[in-house]
Formats: structure tokens, C-alpha cells, sequence
């Protein structure tokens, strides 16, 4: 019966655009959807929209120079980013930070993954339907903010790291400020999960929707989030330790199905983690120097020097080239965006509009790391 | 059997959700998160650290710290500080030193990086807490951070 | 209250005085057309305010509150910047279905309210088959959605209008069934016959007691979703694509369906509470002696309350995909309507309503 009118109907597909501008992008990002009815056959990304040449402007800057382009690459965790340069350079000269350095690195970095997990958790409501999950989650990384601001003098771009060391001292309320912040927010998440995670609608919209298998995960290159909710364990917190990381327990946030789901799951369960992480140093932050000194024009010694860190969105490797001058030869940045943008054809391959909204949310990229 | 299991559970977590929202609607006066900006200018302060724009403190007598050795244009990444100097006498000391004559500042290109305001070792140039800084004409935004007549302040050395 | 019934007697009176019989009833309609359009653009101007600032009250700010005392006069500007809008269409457009399908749903919604009875004297329309009147005008609403999608010549504005047409049809079945659970405990269709029904014998949803409350929550739900309204509004899921069938309607055009929305939302909030929550009558009647007591106060107060329950549902679920909307519809609302009349009559036969 199904083969019958199949063949006496004729259908068309068409080609609609999600274009550069669209709420539920998330950036410039123009996709090109081939349709037949409400299912989607075929997802091309076209990508370059907000291209800025970061990697060429980097071979005319100095080490410290290079710090304040990567704020602006994925600018939901600018201080991971600034921290990986750093980690490059000082690995690149040998030198060691002192504890204070590492552990202060380590609880903001940990802070800003809060923060953006939170805007993630907000604007995926918004996408699905649910809008007021918005603004619950801008009030809570308002205090997240608030704590950015008094310590760097930035909210979001804080460029606050120095090869060698942190620029100045934190602030007297820092710890204060924090401590306030995590006893808040644990009373908070439980709430997030009344109000979406625990609701039918919420979980029939994204139970069962774009399923990322394991080996498709690895095939990919798929880090972060995406690739944990699919079984994949690739936390380079845990097997390419750097900062502090070595000195606290956490679990990793692993999750089987591959689902929307799962992924929606792994992040919230990330925050947790994440908090456990925070309180777990911020009682004893060492003391010690806030810099150690590197000469005044920095200068790597020749040869290739890799370094990856662990952003909210996923694995971030940075690549410098160094002949032996002032400025680099070539850097590149290794983007989680971009190997995570790769699997929504196979993602969404079959699945419906609606379905695609959910699928791009929960991947969660931001597209100024995409195309730097 | 399912079915009936299913509708009980969907109920029940779409109350539990309503509950939170219900929870906040109740608070809405005393809770609103949003502040009424143009309203409340007078109260509105910023953190100290925080980086407004880059102005150049002068005191009582028009005298500033800035002694022209360029460290901050080189710091600067895409070359928002330009110094125009010139070579003078000093009084003091009667010997041939570097003096400013212009410290532009292009407010436009300004990424907030602070790498200048670290690299000065007078203490010449600190952050502002100034926040409105949106004009209708952007040549305003090219700013001359020394002002006019002023002249650096004796005895500072680089 | 005995004032308005002498103003309409005075002015009936007064009117066939000084004109022929004709002449001075077609006079006497123009007025209280007038009077109900009056009633329609302040209710819909309200009505958008009140939402705009229940949704902010949910989000944790305060709405809009420059324009006016407390902002009340935001509706009227907003309205003054729709009128002095330019109408644009397209070029290759169905020109007369596209002028016409405005009009379709406000003439709907506006013949719908003539119905109600928002007190013992304010009723215009006072026919014996209220109910079915009401479901029957509804339903027209359908084809100015559908026209409006249609003759836009945009494929997305055609996704929009065709979603929203299955949605609506397949949901009247819904409402009326529920309606029909609730007519069988009155027995009559008439309006202002079931509200005496409900004025000695205790409100509807108590008196039918576990039928009529599956009753009110399947209506609720399948009201909601008649309006276009979230959960259910994937028709202008703005995150989705576009803005659904009135993506190429502009300026006043598109002034009638929004508020046509807002009005069909006091349709289904006035339904409800004439049919499950007595209309216009006063709780355990405490003001039924005091002859001054206006008793609309009490409707537009029940009205209130049920408009506030349908815009929390809005602020707070997120939207439901257009197959698990009609999987909701035809499998589980359905058959759960057709056994609770089974129920109801099953109880009025053996006399168990309270």
C-alpha cells in the first residue's frame, strides 16, 4: 500500500536556508536544509560568515600579544583560552608557575565553564520553547559575572592571564564572593531540573533525537560534551593533566544513549562537578608569587610546541610554530566547534524541523570558535 | 496499564515546572533582577577594577606622569596608542630628554586588553570606570590623553 | 444590576419614539454593535498588556511601565505604530484572498462574543442554541489561517498555515466533546439557561463532579491549542522558521490576528467559565441580595483567572513537535473524552451529580 502511493505521488525537495541570521544559530551560521515535507534529508553548513584571520594576526604579535585575540574566540570561555597560550609559552620556555598561579587559574576556569554552561542551559529553553528558562539562567551567571568583574575588570573577554603568571593579584572579596556564589547555585540546579529536565514535554523533544553512535563520536573527532554523551571518555582534565587539576577528585560525566539527552544530562552533570571542583580549592589557595618573570621581549626557542585544554565546548589544541624570533611563525588553534559542527549531517539526516533546533542546541557551538 | 501511568507522570512534572515559574510570578515585585538604567545613574557604580577606558590622571597643577618612552605603544597588539615626542631640555637636570607632545588614544580600536597599562612604569595611564562612552561622531572617539598645556611631572624617571 | 436595564429600556423607548419601527431597530443594532466593538479593541488592548506583563512578572522584571501610569498606554501606542505602518505585500500574491483572510478571523471572533452572558441584562444575543453557535463560529477562523498562508507565496508562511490548520480542526473535535459532557448535565444549549441551572444547583464542575473535572483539564488543554498558544504554538515558533502564516502580513493586517489571538483566548476563558464555573454568579452567592453588586465584575474576575492559568502554561512548557501534538490529540484526548461522556451519562442516570 505504502509502495503504491509512493510512486503515484510526486514530491519535491526543496532548498530552504537557515540563514546567517536565524534566533536559533546561535551566531552566523547559514545552513543549507534540503526538505521533503517536514523531513530533512541533507545539512550543509556554510561556514566564514564572522572569518577574522586571528591565526594570520598572531604571526605579527608577541607571546603576550596573542593572549587577548583568543578571548574573542570562543568568547563563553575566554579565560580556558587565554589559558592554553599561556600553558604553551611557559612549556615552550620551561618554566614553572607557582601553585597560586595554577590553583587561581583553575577555579576560574572552572567558573567560567559555569558560566557557560548556564547560558547554554538558557538559551537551549529558549530554542525548545520554554523562554523564561532564559532569564533564570542570565540571573545566576549574573552573580558569575559580578565575580569576573571585580577581580579581572571584565565580564566576559577578561584577558587576564600572562605567560608566566596572572596579570595582578585577585581581589580580597574573591573568595568571599565565590563561596557566596557556589552555596546560591547549589540550590539552583535542582530547580533547572524541575523546571526543564524533569518535564514530559522536555524529555519527548529530546529522548531519542539525534543519536550519535560511539564509533561515529571517534570518527569525527567529536570532543567534548558531544563525544561524553556518547560514551566516549576524552576529559583532558583527566588524561592530559595541566593547572591544578591534579590535585582535586571529580568525577567524569559519562552518559551511554548519545541522545539529545544524554548530552543535555552530561552537562548538567558537569555543573556539579564543576562546583565540587571549585569548593574543593577555595579554601586553600596558596600563596606564592603571582608571576614569574620571563624577559620583557619573549622569544620561544625554535621548534613545534602543542598544548590542548579542556573548554566547555570540548578539546581546544593550540599549535605554535616558532623559528626562534619574537613573533611566532604560524599558530593554530585546533577549534572543538568545528569537529563537533561535523556530525549534524548524520545527526540530522531523516529527523524533522523541529528535531534540528534540538540537535544544533545540545551540540552547542558558538560560532566565532568555528571560523576564528 | 502504561498509558494511564504515562498521563499520571506527564502531569505531575508539568505541576512540578509550573510550580517553580508559579513560585517566581508570587515574588515579582520585591524579586526583579533587571535594573532600571537610565533611572538609576546616580547610584550606578562600578567595581574599581574595572576597565572603562584608558584616560591619563593629571592633579592640581595640570601635571601628568607620562614621560614618553613609547613601552605602551609597543605593547599595544593593534596599535591604539600613538606617541607623538619630541626631544627637549629638561629644566631640572639641563640634559636632552624625550617629552610628549601627543598621547592619542584611539577609543575605537581599544580591545581592553590592559597590556598597556601593565607595561607603564610610571603609572602614567590607569583604567576609567566610564561606561557611556557611545558618540554620535566617531572622529570624537580618537581621544588626546595629555591635556592641553600640561607637562610631566618633575622628577619621574622611567 | 437594575441600573443598565433602565439606561436600555430608556434608550429603546426613546429610540422607537421618535423614528419608525424599522429605522429605529436597525439604529438600536448599530449601537450595540458599536458598543461591542468598543468592548472588543479595549478588552484586546488589555489583554496584550496584561500579558506583557504577567510574562514579565514570571521573568523576573517588571514589564512595561514608562508609557502611562504603570504602562497602561503601551497598547495604545504600539497600536498608533501598527496603524501608521506600511502596508506591504509581495508581488505574485492571491491579492483578494490575501486582503480577505484578515478578516476572516476577526469577524469570528467578534460574532462569537455577541453570545456571552456577561451578566443577567448584558447578553445581545440570547438564542437557544448558544453553544453550538459558538463551537460553529469558531470554527470559521480556521480558513483565514489557511487563506492567509496560501496567498502569502512564501513556503515558509505555507508550512505555518498548514500546520495550523491540522492543529485547529483536529482540536475542535476536542472542545466540543467536552462542551457536550458539560451540556448533558444542563440539558440545554441556551447560555443564560445554564447559568440558572447553575444558580440553584451549585456550579457545574461540582456538580458533575469527576467527569466535569476531566472535562475542565481536556478543555483547557485542547483550548489552548485551538489559540495557537504555547505549548502548541509551533505556528509562530519564531526559533523555527520565520513567523508562520503572518510572516507577509503587515500594519494593521497583521494587527488582526494578533488580536484575534488575544480575543479567541477570552472566547475559550469566557466558555470556560460560563460552562464549568457559573458566569456571572457570586461564589456560595454572598452577593446575590446587594442589587447595586455589578455581577460582570465577578465574570471578568473568573475570566481573569482562567486567563492567567493559560498564559502560565505558556511561560512555562516548552512547545510540542507538530506529530506529538497530534499523537496527544488522537490518541490520548480522544479516547479519554469519549469514555468520560460515557461516564457522565452513566452518572446522571443513576442520579449520582451532587
Amino acid at each position: 500500500m505504502e509502495s503504491t502511493v509512493k510512486s503515484n505521488l510526486k514530491t519535491e525537495e526543496y532548498f530552504i536556508n537557515m540563514g546567517p541570521q536565524h534566533p536559533a544559530t546561535h551566531g552566523v551560521l547559514r545552513l543549507i536544509l534540503t526538505i521533503d515535507g517536514e523531513i530533512i534529508k541533507n545539512v550543509e553548513p556554510d561556514l566564514g560568515y564572522i572569518h577574522r584571520s586571528i591565526e594570520k594576526m598572531c604571526e605579527r604579535d608577541s607571546y603576550q600579544q596573542i593572549v587577548h585575540l583568543t578571548d574573542r574566540m570562543d568568547y563563553l570561555s575566554s579565560h580556558i583560552n587565554n589559558e592554553a597560550v599561556c600553558l604553551v609559552v611557559e612549556k615552550a620556555l620551561e618554566i614553572e608557575v607557582s601553585d597560586r598561579v595554577k590553583v587561581i587559574r583553575t577555579i576560574i576556569a572552572e567558573l567560567t565553564r559555569l558560566a557557560s554552561h548556564q547560558l547554554w542551559w538558557g538559551v537551549l529553553g529558549m530554542d525548545i520553547g520554554a523562554l523564561t528558562t532564559y532569564f533564570y539562567a542570565f540571573r545566576d551567571r549574573e552573580m558569575i559575572n559580578d565575580i569576573f568583574e571585580e577581580t579581572c575588570g571584565a565580564r566576559l573577554t577578561m584577558n587576564y592571564n600572562l605567560p608566566g603568571g596572572l596579570m595582578f593579584d585577585i581581589h580580597p572579596n574573591f573568595v568571599k564572593r565565590t563561596k557566596e556564589f557556589i552555596a546560591h547555585f547549589k540550590t539552583k540546579i535542582p530547580e533547572y531540573d524541575k523546571l526543564l529536565s524533569g518535564n514530559v514535554i522536555f524529555q519527548k523533544r529530546t529522548k531519542g533525537i539525534g543519536i550519535l553512535s560511539q564509533e561515529d563520536a571517534i570518527s569525527f573527532g567529536a570532543t567534548g560534551p558531544v563525544a561524553r554523551g556518547s560514551g566516549v571518555s576524552s576529559d583532558i582534565r583527566k588524561i592530559h593533566t595541566y593547572s591544578a587539576y591534579d590535585k582535586v577528585n571529580f568525577n567524569e560525566a559519562l552518559s551511554t544513549e548519545g541522545d539529545c539527552f544524554a548530552r543535555y544530562s552530561v552537562r548538567i552533570q558537569e555543573m556539579w562537578e564543576s562546583l565540587s571542583i571549585i569548593e574543593q580549592l577555595i579554601d586553600n589557595i596558596p600563596e606564592g608569587d603571582i608571576q614569574t618573570p620571563t624577559k620583557a621581549v619573549i622569544k620561544l626557542p625554535k621548534g613545534e610546541y602543542y598544548q590542548r585544554v579542556e573548554t566547555a565546548r570540548g578539546e581546544l589544541g593550540v599549535y605554535v610554530n616558532s623559528t626562534g624570533t619574537k613573533n611566532p611563525y604560524r599558530v593554530k588553534f585546533r577549534s572543538p566547534g568545528l569537529s563537533n559542527l561535523s556530525v549534524i549531517n548524520s545527526l540530522a539526516k531523516g529527523s524533522k524541523i523541529g528535531d534540528l533546533v534540538a540537535i544544533m542546541s545540545t551540540i552547542d557551538i558558538v560560532v566565532p570558535d568555528i571560523d576564528r | 496499564m502504561s498509558y494511564f501511568s504515562d498521563i499520571y507522570n506527564g502531569i505531575k512534572t508539568l505541576l512540578t515546572g509550573m510550580s517553580v515559574t508559579g513560585h517566581y510570578f508570587v515574588r515579582a515585585r520585591k524579586g526583579a533582577i533587571t535594573q532600571q538604567y537610565p533611572d538609576n545613574r546616580d547610584t550606578l557604580k562600578m567595581f574599581d577594577r574595572f576597565r572603562g577606558e584608558v584616560i591619563m590622571p593629571h592633579d592640581e597643577v595640570n601635571e601628568h606622569r607620562c614621560t614618553g618612552c613609547q613601552k605602551c605603544e609597543i605593547a599595544c597588539p593593534n596599535g591604539s596608542i600613538e606617541i607623538i615626542w619630541d626631544r627637549g631640555i629638561d629644566e631640572v637636570t639641563g640634559k636632552k630628554k624625550k617629552k610628549i607632545d601627543k598621547h592619542i588614544y584611539h577609543l575605537a580600536m581599544c580591545t581592553m586588553c590592559g597590556l598597556c597599562i601593565e607595561a607603564c612604569p610610571t603609572d602614567a595611564i590607569v583604567w576609567a570606570q566610564n561606561y557611556e562612552n557611545s558618540v554620535y561622531d566617531r572622529t570624537q572617539l580618537t581621544k588626546v590623553l595629555n591635556q592641553p598645556g600640561s607637562k610631566v611631572k618633575a622628577g619621574i624617571e622611567d | 444590576m437594575s441600573i443598565p436595564l433602565s439606561i436600555t429600556k430608556t434608550i429603546h423607548d426613546w429610540l422607537f419614539s421618535i423614528m419608525p419601527e424599522s429605522a429605529a431597530s436597525i439604529t438600536e443594532m448599530v449601537l450595540i454593535a458599536t458598543a461591542y466593538l468598543i468592548l472588543f479593541a479595549v478588552a484586546g488592548l488589555y489583554l496584550v498588556y496584561l500579558e506583557r506583563k504577567v510574562a514579565a512578572w514570571f521573568q523576573l522584571r517588571l514589564g512595561p511601565n514608562r508609557v502611562g501610569p504603570l504602562g497602561l498606554f503601551q497598547t495604545m501606542a504600539d497600536a498608533l505604530k501598527l496603524v501608521s505602518k506600511e502596508l506591504t505585500s509581495t508581488d505574485r500574491i492571491d491579492k483578494l484572498l490575501y486582503n480577505l483572510a484578515p478578516y476572516f478571523v476577526i469577524i469570528t471572533s467578534l460574532t462569537a462574543l455577541a453570545v456571552f452572558p456577561f451578566s443577567k441584562q448584558f447578553q445581545a444575543f440570547d438564542i437557544n442554541i448558544g453553544m453550538f453557535f459558538l463551537i460553529a463560529v469558531s470554527s470559521i477562523g480556521v480558513i483565514g489561517i489557511l487563506l492567509g498562508g496560501w496567498s502569502s507565496n512564501n513556503k515558509y508562511a505555507l508550512i505555518g498555515a498548514m500546520r495550523s490548520g491540522v492543529q485547529t480542526i483536529s482540536y475542535e473535535l476536542s472542545v466540543g466533546l467536552s462542551i457536550l459532557t458539560m451540556v448533558l448535565l444542563t440539558g440545554s444549549l441556551q447560555l443564560s439557561e445554564i447559568i440558572e441551572i447553575q444558580r440553584t444547583g451549585g456550579w457545574l464542575i461540582l456538580q458533575g463532579h469527576v467527569p466535569a473535572i476531566i472535562a475542565f483539564m481536556i478543555f483547557m488543554i485542547a483550548g489552548t491549542a485551538e489559540t495557537n498558544r504555547a505549548p502548541f504554538d509551533l505556528v509562530e515558533a519564531e526559533s523555527e522558521l520565520g513567523a508562520g502564516f503572518h510572516t507577509e502580513y503587515s500594519g494593521m493586517k497583521f494587527a488582526y490576528f494578533f488580536l484575534a489571538e488575544f480575543i479567541n483566548m477570552l472566547i475559550i476563558a469566557s466558555i470556560a467559565v460560563v460552562l464549568f464555573f457559573g458566569g456571572w454568579l457570586s461564589p456560595f452567592g454572598i452577593t446575590e441580595g446587594i442589587t447595586w453588586f455589578p455581577e460582570v465584575l465577578w465574570f471578568f474576575i473568573k475570566v481573569l483567572i482562567i486567563i492567567l492559568l493559560m498564559m502560565w502554561f505558556r511561560w512555562t512548557f516548552p512547545r510540542l513537535r507538530v506529530d506529538q501534538l497530534l499523537t496527544l490529540e488522537w490518541k490520548y484526548l480522544l479516547p479519554i473524552n469519549l469514555v468520560n461522556i460515557v461516564f457522565m451519562a452513566i452518572i446522571i442516570w443513576l442520579n449520582w451529580t451532587i
